[in-house]
């Protein structure tokens, strides 16, 4: 094969969030040659759009924080589906994982003595995120970017001696010497193995120029984020299709919990140029009020039994409730997440929804417009430049929205190696467990800076456990990859003019959001994986205009097997979990049942031929034994709701403070 | 050319796609700018119809050489050698204050040296050096213009209060000439302390304002005002026109001034 | 609600190219970056853009609309009339890659010039302690997305290509504005680099950069006229000087 570049490092990230920039740092300081790879421009990843803080205790705010309260709570969020080992270092590391961002040059809001201020937020017990107003996530992957320089700085003082640098940071060192260099605007297209499967190195292009890079490593860290493209309308940007998750699956490993996708209530549904972007939560706090295409408030006729008593029965109750909270009761808007999205669904699918599949989200007639821009300013603000919606006049229209998945590679806890593979490393959205089957907010900023971390250092062991015997990417490989990435350049055999990969695109993202979207019913999610095996058949058939030069036709079709196979994953698992739990809704089985609570579902990759394309394998797993001094920090009355009978601590009555 | 048709660069072939009005802002500023020039510069080298009884035009104030109408000296008349109009001997402190200030560097830059005449729009410069030279290296000097200008403050609001005296100079009077010379004597304040020179010494060279909280209470207050540095450099250049031409026609006898007490 | 509008979308690469006049449905609500990614789902697949999160806060889709340069993605359809003829190109001070794609490493390589925040020796991580209104002004500087967008507009660069080597642009002002006023950062040396390194002495306060910005960070007021301050406190001003040599002052 010709035509391409090539590379040697002893660790390739394959992602430049959170996750893949705090790995990086591991592992350049454990002296590693290290490469990043950014799908986009260094410093633009999906991080940025993380707004609320990073969930660490501190106890900067309430002292009566520790690790023990931050498991319970993520452990009662992801309704005791996390692997409890990662809830439990995630809880136990994050406080320090923040406060080395501060050594980095993060610079976050404060407490009045000075310390980093913290938050309240959804699940958490008490104050608990880390935040620089609502822009967090930025903060986050700055510092980082800035860290990253400043290890090539140190690189470079250390290459050119003191004395020259000391006048100047001017760059002194060549890229390709240098043992941490960013690769931005790559996309990596398959993991390479030697023959007994260990990772070897990567295959991928240049999106600027069109042409290959080989990366020779013989370890590779994933941090590719989501999948929320697969799905109509999502909070997350282009990048996120699943490419972590796919390459792990092609190259032998396994993926869990994939079923648990995160949808937020209110996300925007319409106009077009704010679909999916979300709407926050407080809309609805300070007095917004869902209503159909007849003007009715709908959320009365939706409060579930065992939440009627603590919640209003007439709107002017309802009303009542947000001057005087202590007498009233709260409006039903106020339910859980999963409750007011399954209501919402149901209004739009008893044809009661707005033009555009969504429901009306209105504090306009609700509040003066003064108070309106004074308490909801980030959203008056949001609204008015990108959609030239003005919330004090106009009802916004508002659906629920794909925004994070909890499942991801199935992985070790401690070193975040992935299960099958040697070599191959995942952290982050990528990774599945720690969630369980449904993440809170703030845990997920921490928790790319934990397992980040983890896998920088995991890879470095394993680089270094090695020794002389590094793996060698297989006679052949090279060539198959470079095939198939172009693929979609041979003009379609019968002649035609080949499918248009915008049009599959749009026909996935249809599919996966009506049918595997939040709410989901046996009979609807067979007909997604009909339409899925169909929609493979089509992708060989795809071609492109134009040429291999910053082709965004070209990068679609590519990203297209992502999706699919990911999306394949999500539907297969979705439609053996016969329950709901998290971020699972099934409306045939709407209760959370104990039993399937002690099983993972593990999806992995099967052989493909040309007639019938590669496709998944689910298949169950028992989930890990959450250990005894763990359990021991819930009460007994809450572990009965979680547990099967034979999994409770023996029943000491003066363990149990709650009986 | 170097700049936008630079090699590498997107071939568009032209100084700027923008078809808005973006000629406008420097248009009007460089009349604005042009017609104050030329009647300061006229009025400075007049060297007359300045002084009427009780006001001083601030083009002249103060007036120290020994060819000051009587009674315009409230600060004696210790320049003997000057052979031109007294105006030219004070004139450098105020004219340097803004000519170094931070808007007027960005008004004249743009409207005068069009480097740039607008923003995206080519300059037609072939190279650039900013100030880092000769001459242009001095605007750094403006903060020694700011210290004099504190002290042109307190004349001008000397000047002021010297107005609320009749023409027989007893106090306890005033008229519109009185109330003229107050507004430019309070402008003229506004826009020095509104001046960036003025908030960085006040409170903006601090690194921690927690450690001095009186001076970051100032910055604070300057930070307000610097936010209007503009409007204020602006309504203080007109006024200065104002008062000097009101008291010209005094002087000149066109109109009487109007007394209120 | 829909009709139709006339786009002329600049196509080509560093060899050359020219504005391709296109005619396509825009819907209410939309911006420009609908509009162009609508382009490159009917008409012109393989258009070249960049961009990430679609909301303003990624910094990827910066070009030029109209000839003033502008987030893709901020930019409403509604804010022009019917009629009108919307012109898209390239950002204009960098080298063009394909299409409306420029190659802005010049921006990564100036942020990798900027010695680092340099921790204090003395603190380990968990004990830093700052008060809010001493990190507000960096946290300003910090809402950067780096659009660049200021350093496009910045006519230093963009009308004299000889420049970049000697200027770091506004985007880098900011940094060491940020990092100049940080409360913690160890270094004492960021004025001298600012004028001697960055070339501040070269930026003339037009401020086009605070123009452009789509944060609505003040870069010319808070960051590098302070700057310019601070460096004349350090290399022109004799009384400042002399002060800090006689009394010695603590870090203030």
């Amino acid at each position: 094969m010709s035509d391409h570049e090539e590379h040697r490092y002893d660790v390739l990230i394959v992602g430049a969030g959170g996750a893949g920039l705090r790995a990086a740092i591991a592992a350049r300081e454990e002296g590693l040659r290290v490469a990043i790879i950014c799908k986009s421009l260094f410093g633009k990843a999906h991080t940025v759009m993380a707004e609320g803080g990073i969930a660490a205790s501190m106890g900067n705010v309430n002292s009566n924080d520790s690790w023990q309260v931050h498991f319970r709570d993520t452990m009662r969020g992801g309704k005791f589906l996390n692997i409890p080992r990662m809830a439990e270092l995630h809880a136990q590391e994050a406080p320090q994982r923040v406060w080395e961002l501060e050594t980095y040059g993060a610079l976050f809001d404060r407490t009045p003595d000075g310390r980093i201020s913290q938050r309240n937020f959804g699940g958490h017990e008490y104050p608990r995120l880390a935040h620089v107003g609502d822009r967090t996530g930025l903060e986050l992957i700055r510092t980082l970017q800035q860290k990253i320089v400043s290890l090539r700085q140190a690189e470079e003082l250390a290459a050119v001696g003191a004395d020259a640098a000391a006048g100047g940071g001017h760059e002194t060192l060549d890229d390709t010497d240098a043992g941490l260099r960013v690769f931005a605007e790559v996309t990596i297209t398959e993991l390479l193995t030697d023959g007994s499967g260990a990772i070897a190195g990567a295959f991928g292009y240049r999106r600027e120029t069109g042409t290959f890079i080989v990366f020779r490593a013989p370890a590779v860290i994933l941090a590719t984020g989501g999948i929320g493209k697969s799905f109509k309308v999502t909070s997350n940007s282009w990048e996120y299709t699943g490419d972590g998750h796919a390459l792990a699956l092609r190259a032998g490993s396994t993926l869990i919990n994939m079923e648990f996708v995160q949808f937020h209530p209110t996300g925007m549904v319409w106009p077009p140029s704010v679909k999916g972007i979300l709407v926050t939560e407080s809309v609805r706090g300070d007095g917004g009020v869902l209503r159909n295409s007849e003007g009715k408030r709908f959320m009365f006729n939706y409060v579930p039994e065992i939440f009627r008593a603590k919640y209003a029965d007439t709107e002017e109750e309802g009303d009542r409730w947000y001057a005087d909270p202590e007498n009233n009761l709260r409006p039903p808007e106020l339910l859980p997440r999963d409750e007011v999205a399954r209501a919402i669904n149901s209004e739009v699918k008893a044809g009661r929804g707005t033009e555009h599949g969504g429901v009306f989200l209105d504090v306009s007639t609700r509040l003066p417009a003064d108070v309106i821009i004074k308490k909801l300013p980030s959203m008056h603000h949001q609204f008015y430049e990108l959609a030239d919606v003005d919330i004090t006049k106009q009802a916004m229209e508002v659906g629920p929205t794909c925004h994070y998945v909890m499942g991801g590679v199935e992985v070790d806890p401690d070193t975040a190696a992935a299960r099958n593979v040697p070599g191959l490393f995942a952290a982050g959205e990528v990774s599945g467990g720690m969630h369980g089957s449904n993440r809170l907010g703030g845990n997920s900023l921490s928790d790319l800076l934990v397992f980040g971390r983890r896998a920088g250092v995991g890879a470095a062991e394993y680089v270094r456990g090695l020794g002389d015997s590094v793996p060698e990417i297989q006679d052949g490989a090279l060539d198959v990859a470079a095939n198939e990435a172009l693929a979609p350049f041979q003009p379609p055999a019968d002649g035609g003019i080949g499918e248009n990969p915008y049009t599959i695109h749009r026909e996935l993202q249809e599919v996966m959001n009506d049918l595997v979207g939040i709410i989901r019913r046996e009979d609807e999610v067979q007909r997604a994986l009909e339409a899925i095996d169909a929609l493979k058949l089509r992708v060989p058939g795809v071609s492109v205009e134009g040429h291999r030069q910053f082709n965004p036709g070209w990068h679609l079709a590519l990203d297209l097997r992502n999706m699919l196979l990911v999306s394949e994953c999500v539907a297969r698992a979705a439609l053996l979990r016969q329950e709901s739990r998290g971020g699972h809704t099934r409306d045939d089985y709407p209760g959370m049942n104990s039993q399937w609570r002690r099983k993972l579902l593990v999806c992995s990759i099967n052989d493909g031929d040309a007639a019938e394309p590669a496709g998944i394998t689910v298949t169950e797993e028992p989930s890990p034994v959450i250990r005894e001094d763990l359990l021991a920090l819930f009460d007994r009355s809450e572990l009965e709701s979680y547990l099967t009978a034979d999994e409770l601590p023996a029943d000491t009555t003066a363990s149990g403070g709650a009986t | 050319m170097t700049g936008v048709s630079a090699p590498g660069r997107a071939r568009l072939g032209v100084r700027t796609l923008r078809e808005d009005r973006w000629w406008l802002a420097p248009l009007a500023t460089f009349v604005g700018l042009f017609l104050f020039v030329v009647y300061a510069t006229f009025r400075a080298f007049q060297g007359a119809y300045y002084y009427f009884e009780p006001y001083l035009s601030p083009f002249y104030s103060p007036c120290l050489t020994t060819d000051c109408v009587p009674g315009s000296s409230d600060f004696g008349q210790p320049i003997s050698w000057w052979p031109l109009s007294p105006a030219l001997v004070i004139l450098i402190f105020p004219l340097g204050f803004r000519l170094t200030c931070y808007y007027y560097r960005k008004a004249y830059y743009r409207s005068f040296w069009f480097s740039p005449p607008a923003c995206a729009v080519a300059e037609p410069h072939r190279s650039y050096t900013g100030e880092t030279r000769f001459p242009l290296i001095l605007q750094n000097i403006h903060r020694y213009f700011w210290y004099f200008a504190m002290i042109f403050g307190v004349i001008l609001s000397y000047d002021a209060i010297l107005g609320f005296r009749n023409p027989q100079g007893q106090w306890g009077h005033m008229g519109l000439g009185t109330v003229i010379l107050l507004i430019n004597a309070a402008l003229i304040w506004l826009y020095a302390l509104s001046c960036h020179s003025c908030r960085h010494i006040m409170g903006g060279k601090l690194k921690h304002f927690s450690r001095h909280p009186r001076r970051y209470w100032m910055w604070q207050q300057i930070s307000k005002l610097n936010g209007r540095h503009m409007l204020l450099a602006w309504v203080s250049l007109i006024w200065l026109v104002v008062a000097d031409f009101y008291i010209t026609l005094l002087a000149h006898g066109t109109i009487s001034d109007l007394r209120f007490f | 609600m829909s009709r139709n509008a006339k786009f002329r979308v600049w196509r080509g690469d560093a060899a050359g190219g020219e504005l391709h006049d296109y005619t396509v449905e825009v819907n209410e609500g939309e911006v420009v970056l609908d509009i162009i990614h609508r382009l490159q789902a009917t008409q012109a697949g393989d258009l070249a853009v960049r961009w990430n999160c679609k909301a303003g806060k990624c910094g990827s889709c910066s070009a030029e609309i109209n000839g003033r340069p502008r987030l893709l993605c901020m930019t409403r359809m509604s804010t022009f009339t019917d009629d009108e003829v919307i012109t898209v190109t390239p950002m204009r001070s960098f080298p063009v890659i394909r299409d409306l794609v420029t190659d802005v490493s010049f921006n990564y390589q100036k942020a990798r010039q900027i010695p680092a925040f340099a921790p204090p020796p003395d603190l380990a991580p968990g004990e830093y302690r700052m008060q809010q209104v001493d990190v507000e002004r960096s946290q300003e500087f910090r809402k950067c997305i780096e659009c660049f967008l200021c350093q496009n507009v910045c006519h230093v660069v963009r009308d004299h290509e000889e420049n970049k080597t000697a200027f770091s642009g506004p985007r880098f002002f900011i940094r060491a504005a940020e990092l100049d006023m940080h409360p913690l950062d160890a270094r004492t040396d960021r004025r001298e680099f600012a004028q001697a390194e960055q070339g501040i002495g070269m930026c003339n306060i037009t401020k086009c950069c605070t123009e452009v910005c789509p944060e609505h960070i003040k870069i010319t007021d808070n960051a590098i006229i302070p700057m310019k301050e601070r460096v004349v406190d350090r290399k022109y001003d004799p009384l400042v000087w002399l002060g800090n040599k006689l009394f010695r002052r603590g870090n203030d």
